[in-house]
């Protein structure tokens, strides 16, 4: 199966990652394979949000924001 | 279902995906419905908005802003504590008073250095309690006495749904339910001269979808954390009902919801006639000496020493 590469950073962890996906994954799956609850996250792609049903593409930037309150 | 032909942006309790549009209408919508269908503001209002410079309170006070705007009658300022912890809320503050600044909005700050002589850090140094214990005793303490000393006829504070669905699941847990008799939209169990009545205008709003409004709005700021926070009783409740939601969704608005179906007949048993006035400070408190006094004396004590 073709694999697509993604550049993740995650604001909690202050973190960029890079990660390859089969290329049919979508946002749940990057999820998933990060072992985030999908509930506690926003995700964005050039400063748009994007759903977990949204289509993944080769060289993606993208950033996961955590909704949890700071304190 | 999507909302319309624009690009969805968040999925709501429904089942419906809404577009940017549709959800700022929704969201503000549904924060003007709380504040009608539970009377959080009168015609004629000198507000204090507790602003730590996080999402939730820059997204109430963006909002209250904005009614202000359309009806001067609601007058709004912002208020806030500096606790004395190095590395976060130096950088909040920041952003609450550029926030304050650019909307013109009157920012006032006390801090803990000044009102108690020690800052949190310094306190957690020599005292062996709960940070969030001490911290949200004196914050408290003093986001009521100054609203009291500005005049503040009412406060508004971020609490959102998820916030709420935490609180009644810990009382519950902790078998404290006079503490959620003090919960709800609007808290204070009766009006009373020695309390600001609290109001909480983004009660029915998801984390999620308060974070995704302050996301849309260009109201974030780089994440910060509270370093006390993460480990506390309260951070193992969020995680547990955020499990729960992910896997039932839906799960936090009937916690809130039934819990407000109960709400009155705990206003009747934990009745608010039997709050005291502490005989230290003068400040409402449930025994004759108040916590941010006991805890007061106990700082005295250990720094005399």
């Amino acid at each position: 199966m073709n694999k697509i590469n993604v550049s993740v950073f995650i604001d909690r962890e202050n973190k960029n990652k890079k990660l390859g996906l089969d290329s049919s994954s979508i946002v749940a799956d990057l999820l998933k394979e990060l072992k985030i609850n999908p509930v506690t996250v926003i995700v964005s792609r050039n400063n748009e949000l994007i759903l977990e049903d949204e289509k993944l593409k080769n060289n993606d930037e993208i950033r996961i924001l955590s909704v949890i309150s700071g304190g | 279902m999507n909302c319309c032909n624009e690009k969805p942006i968040i999925g709501i309790y429904s089942g419906e995906k809404l577009c940017k549009n549709h959800f700022t209408e929704y969201f503000e919508n549904k924060i003007f419905k709380t504040i009608r269908q539970f009377e959080l503001l009168d015609k004629d209002e000198n507000l204090g908005v507790a602003l730590s410079g996080g999402k939730d309170s820059l997204t109430v006070l963006h909002i209250l802003n904005k009614l202000s705007q359309q009806n001067p009658k609601i007058r709004v300022n912002a208020i806030a504590i500096d606790e004395g912890i190095a590395g976060y809320r130096d950088k909040t503050l920041e952003t609450a008073k550029e926030f304050c600044e650019k909307n013109n909005i009157k920012f006032h700050v006390f801090s803990y250095k000044e009102e108690f002589g020690l800052t949190l850090d310094e306190m957690l140094k020599i005292l062996d309690v709960k940070p969030c214990s001490i911290c949200g005793i004196f914050r408290r303490y003093l986001l009521n006495k100054k609203s009291k000393e500005l005049r503040f006829t009412k406060l508004a504070t971020g609490h959102n749904l998820d916030d709420e669905a935490q609180s009644i699941m810990m009382n519950q847990m902790k078998n404290n339910l006079a503490a959620s008799a003090r919960l709800g939209p609007k808290t204070g169990l009766i009006e009373n001269d020695k309390f600001v009545q609290r109001i909480k205008p983004l009660y029915f709003c998801t984390e999620k979808e308060v974070m995704t409004y302050a996301f849309t709005n260009g109201l974030l700021d780089d994440f910060n954390e509270c370093p006390n926070a993460v480990h506390s009783f309260r951070a193992q409740v969020r995680d547990m009902l955020n499990e729960m939601e992910n896997k039932f969704p839906g799960t936090k608005y009937p916690i809130v919801n039934s819990f407000l179906e109960t709400l009155p007949l705990l206003k009747q048993q934990y009745n608010f006639d039997a709050i005291k006035v502490c005989i230290k400070c003068n400040e409402p408190s449930a025994n004759d000496v108040c916590n941010a006094c006991v805890y007061i004396e106990k700082l005295q004590r250990v720094v005399a020493n």
